[in-house]
């Protein structure tokens, strides 16, 4: 194991009063010019800060969602019920949302098998999981799109529907909309990266993060339904 | 190494071929996993496993909906099974789990703080509430 330690003037720990030495290291840890995140390809570390600051973006709808909800003095419409779909004669609630969990779950699970046979250099079959990926993901944002149009045919606006708390729908369109749009853009993402396995791209640099990368994507994506899901849906 | 002459002519030749990504250099880390290269190989089954978990996951907390279980208990369910599969996804799926320290807790740490966000947006709503209810006739 290689070390680049940086040298730095040493400071006595055992001057009085002065900050304890693992608190002088960890500050100098980052603030010398070195690398912080060893051994962590950049261009990981890079979408690792972006999910980051995207966990904040999602963070705020949920909460905002939260504030809505706890401060209205109407009933807030039952999702259980507002997503519910006629199959052969009978309501079955929240099925089509089900569906929808399930699909995204399963492309997470080829992504991250994806993944796997990247490392492995298994061109033909990294490309196909990850082309079964995106085709799981357009599956999803069509549901998506199926259900917006539902309900937009049934009269939910952002700033009103029939069943109940105003505030609804602008809840609704803004989260499922932001992530319907983070899905979208996943597929193309993935469709990309694909393209560029099945030609040989990453063979030839040696460095098949990038499939890595785009999985990290895609997996926050789901990331992020399941609190959807869980807040939204079932709350 | 020479990237540019080193074009591949087959899957099966390569199949084999676990090299380190050069961008990462070439040394194991001690004491990171198993001495796993940077280019994090796992076993197919454990991402299989942890499918079938997330789909009973899923199933139970849409159980939950689908018997109406209501009040505390649905929120406790509800909230169980989304930590953890939330904490599946990361820890496996985004490989969270064997990611050296220094990226762990850079991603982990920050998110804490939306504890104060939530806990001063809960007063606000409360206080939003009751206004609304005392004041402006229910708000309706």
């Amino acid at each position: 194991m290689e070390h680049r330690e940086v040298t730095r003037p040493s400071v006595s720990a055992a001057e009085p009063g002065g900050v304890p030495q693992g608190l002088r290291d960890l500050a100098g840890d980052w603030a010398a010019d070195q690398e912080v995140f060893r051994h962590v390809h950049w261009g990981k570390a890079m979408i690792w800060i972006f999910l980051l600051s995207d966990t904040f973006i999602f963070s705020s709808f949920l909460v905002s969602y939260m504030t809505m909800r706890a401060s209205v003095t109407v009933p807030w419409p039952n999702p259980s019920e507002v997503f519910a779909l006629t199959i052969a004669g009978q309501s079955i609630p929240l099925i089509l949302i089900a569906i929808m969990t399930f699909v995204l779950i399963s492309s997470s699970g080829t992504m991250a098998m994806a993944v796997n046979f990247g490392y492995r250099r298994n061109r033909r079959v990294t490309a196909a999981l990850m082309l079964a990926t995106a085709l799981l993901g357009a599956t999803f944002v069509s549901m998506q799109a199926f259900e917006w149009s539902k309900l937009i045919h049934e009269g939910v606006r952002p700033w009103g529907n029939p069943w109940g708390a105003a505030q609804f729908g602008a809840c609704f369109f803004m989260i499922t909309g932001f992530h319907g749009l983070h899905v979208s853009g996943g597929v193309i993402i993935l469709v990309t990266v694909a393209i560029k396995v099945l030609r040989g791209h990453y063979d030839v640099s040696g460095d098949y993060s990038a499939v890595e990368i785009a999985g990290l994507y895609w997996h926050f994506v789901d990331l992020v339904w399941v609190f959807i899901f869980a807040f939204f849906y079932l709350w | 190494m020479n990237h540019a002459t080193h074009v591949p002519t087959s899957d099966a030749a390569l199949a084999g071929g676990h090299g380190a990504p050069e961008a990462h250099g070439t040394a194991a880390e001690p004491g990171h996993g198993a001495g796993h290269t940077p280019g994090q190989t796992h076993p197919i089954g454990v991402y299989l496993k942890v499918w079938a978990y997330l789909f009973v996951l899923s199933t139970l907390s849409y159980l939950v909906d689908y018997f109406h279980v209501a009040g505390v208990m649905r929120w406790v369910l509800i909230l169980t099974f989304m930590v953890l599969k939330a904490g599946l996804i990361v820890a496996i799926f985004m490989h969270m789990a064997w990611e050296r320290m220094a990226l762990v807790y850079a991603i982990l740490v920050p998110p804490l703080a939306l504890g104060t966000l939530i806990f001063l947006m809960w007063i606000e709503a409360d206080y939003t509430f009751w206004t609304r209810i005392l004041f402006l006739g229910g708000g309706s």
